[in-house]
């Protein structure tokens, strides 16, 4: 499968790789995929409590070069976003930024789900509900 | 930050890319393209046009291939029939017998990990009124040969088992396949393609009635390919699927690729001069993949009967890296995955889960296909790149990391999408 240029540049040099400590408060970790879909993404954040911005964000996959290349960019749009903004990215994004075909848009959809993730679980250990919305204004 | 991009240094007398596929077709061998010339031009002949010398000189050319592809598999020249290829020996065979012995009965048995012109040809006659009984394979991939005894009953009048798999390279126990068959009075049809000029393979000894044969993966030409069908003890008749003029006593109607023909022949005649040095090559660079992987990787394992395999083939899982990056990460290096992220349906081989092996380890699997050119050199920078890659894509997975910190992946409850 030929792949668009920016999928093989996340491919060679993954940005933000690696792991946060999943018991610090701070961090929200979001696990998707599974092993016998032939793809499983690790996306944490790391969160200011005073401005809810995503100070950090690493990521860890098994799968394809396009999920590989989905998570990587996620780590990058996300970081810097406040966590409300960042639910705010949708999979059509990161399929049309990656040119991914047709037959990976399933690896933009683990993507999203797992920045979803990611965030849910930062909200549940902050007691913060779904939905609500940041009380700070979006860092654009 | 980590980088995937390998810096494995290119060996001396090795030019990338390196093709390591000989499963999915082979290079055509300067011998038989030499062969092959002069039927396209000076020798242009019909093979069936007999009043002038351009067609016998064409039709001799093809009684020669027909005795060398006979002389390679121990038949007689007029049991070799000649077909467009492999795709198209097993439908002659598998649709041409079901047509011929109807009476007889309507029940066929083959096994779960042939190749899909077996497959596919068999769900066809289903829509047609035949039974086909799919035999399971045990995890070395290798058929139980009770399982086909209690299978047969008496209207069973076909066994369709292949010789050696092209995906794992497993060798069928045809013998005795063959033996359990003619005690019973059942034609037995082997998919030989994989297994010819490999190893030693011989329609008399291994008790084979007919076999498919294909000249690309026997370093011939693409577009042609034979049929062996036994003519005495017993005699096998085939009804013609493609109707014509005749051609082939009758079988395969068609004017005859007779350059094709002539490469297919001269390859099997190389392939018998060869076989027993060239298998002793093969398998001593294959041993020395596998040992150079094993000694630098953990979580890896060879999928299929190490014993009962191909001298080329290596098939391999690299657990907690997905097949298809793996591919990506040594893209100047043509071998095939067996996870299908390339495909609609993201289904993993359905030879690699026929042994029992998880989707997961399915996914992970890289097919090495070894053949006569490849060189020590090239076979140990491949060696070194993939482990290379491995290494850099289990930095990269959380699988990996899950079961370094002692996790069990099994206990996870994966949201499965």
């Amino acid at each position: 499968m030929a792949y668009s240029d920016k999928v093989v540049d996340h491919y060679n040099n993954p940005r933000n790789v690696g792991t946060l400590d999943k018991a610090s408060q701070e961090v929200g970790t979001g696990l998707v995929g599974a092993p016998e879909c032939g793809d499983v993404m690790r996306l944490q954040i790391k969160v200011n409590p005073e401005t809810q911005v995503i100070e950090e964000a690493k990521f860890k996959t098994f799968g394809c070069g396009s999920a590989i290349a989905s998570s990587s960019l996620a780590t990058e749009w996300i970081k810097g976003r406040t966590v409300e903004d960042a639910l705010a990215i949708k999979n059509t994004d990161i399929v049309k930024e990656l040119s991914l075909p047709p037959v990976k848009i399933h690896c933009s959809v683990l993507a999203e789900d797992a920045i979803r993730a990611a965030i849910g679980d930062w909200k549940k250990k902050n007691g913060v509900p779904e939905g609500e919305h940041a009380t700070v204004p979006a860092a654009q | 930050m980590s980088t995937v991009s390998s810096q494995v240094e290119v060996p001396a007398g090795v030019t990338l890319p390196i093709y390591m596929d000989n499963h999915a077709t082979s290079p055509l061998d300067p011998r038989v393209l030499e062969a092959m010339m002069p039927f396209f031009t000076s020798k242009f002949g019909n093979a069936a046009s007999r009043n002038h010398s351009f067609g016998w000189e064409a039709e001799q050319a093809v009684e020669i291939a027909r005795e060398q592809i006979a002389k390679l598999i121990g038949a007689t020249p007029k049991e070799i029939i000649f077909t467009s290829g492999a795709t198209e020996s097993n439908n002659l065979a598998i649709k041409g017998i079901a047509e011929m012995y109807r009476e007889r009965g309507n029940h066929i048995i083959t096994q779960v990990t042939e190749h899909k012109a077996v497959l596919d040809t068999c769900k066809r006659l289903e829509k047609y009124g035949y039974r086909v009984t799919y035999l399971p394979v045990k995890a070395d991939g290798l058929i139980d040969l009770e399982d086909l005894k209690r299978a047969i009953d008496d209207k069973t009048i076909l066994v369709t088992i292949m010789a050696a798999n092209n995906e794992i390279g497993v060798l069928q126990p045809i013998r005795e396949i063959g033996k359990i068959c003619h005690e019973k009075g059942i034609i037995f049809h082997t998919d030989a393609v994989q297994i010819i000029g490999k190893v030693p393979f011989n329609v008399i000894e291994d008790n084979v009635d007919v076999a498919s044969i294909s000249a690309h993966k026997v370093y011939g030409p693409k577009g042609v390919g034979a049929l062996y069908v036994r003519r005495r003890n017993p005699r096998v008749q085939i009804a013609a699927q493609i109707d014509g003029g005749g051609h082939e006593r009758g079988m395969r109607s068609g004017t005859l690729n007779v350059p094709g023909i002539v490469g297919l022949g001269k390859a099997c005649e190389i392939a018998r001069e060869d076989m027993a040095t060239e298998a002793a090559y093969l398998t001593k660079l294959r041993d020395r993949l596998k040992d150079k992987l094993e000694s630098e990787l953990d979580y890896i394992h060879i999928n299929g009967s190490w014993e009962h395999r191909l001298p080329g083939n290596l098939n391999m899982s690299f657990v907690y890296v997905e097949g298809e990056s793996l591919l990506m990460g040594i893209n100047d290096v043509a071998v095939s995955s067996g996870s299908a992220c390339t495909s609609a349906t993201l289904e993993p081989s359905y030879v690699l889960k026929a042994l029992g092996l998880g989707d997961d380890v399915a996914h992970s699997s890289i097919r090495f296909g070894l053949g006569r050119f490849n060189t020590e050199a090239e076979v140990d920078y491949v060696a070194a790149k993939v482990i290379d890659i491995v290494k850099h894509l289990r930095e990269l997975s959380p699988l990996y990391e899950m079961v370094k910190d002692g996790i069990d992946l099994t206990k996870i409850e994966w949201q499965a999408h």
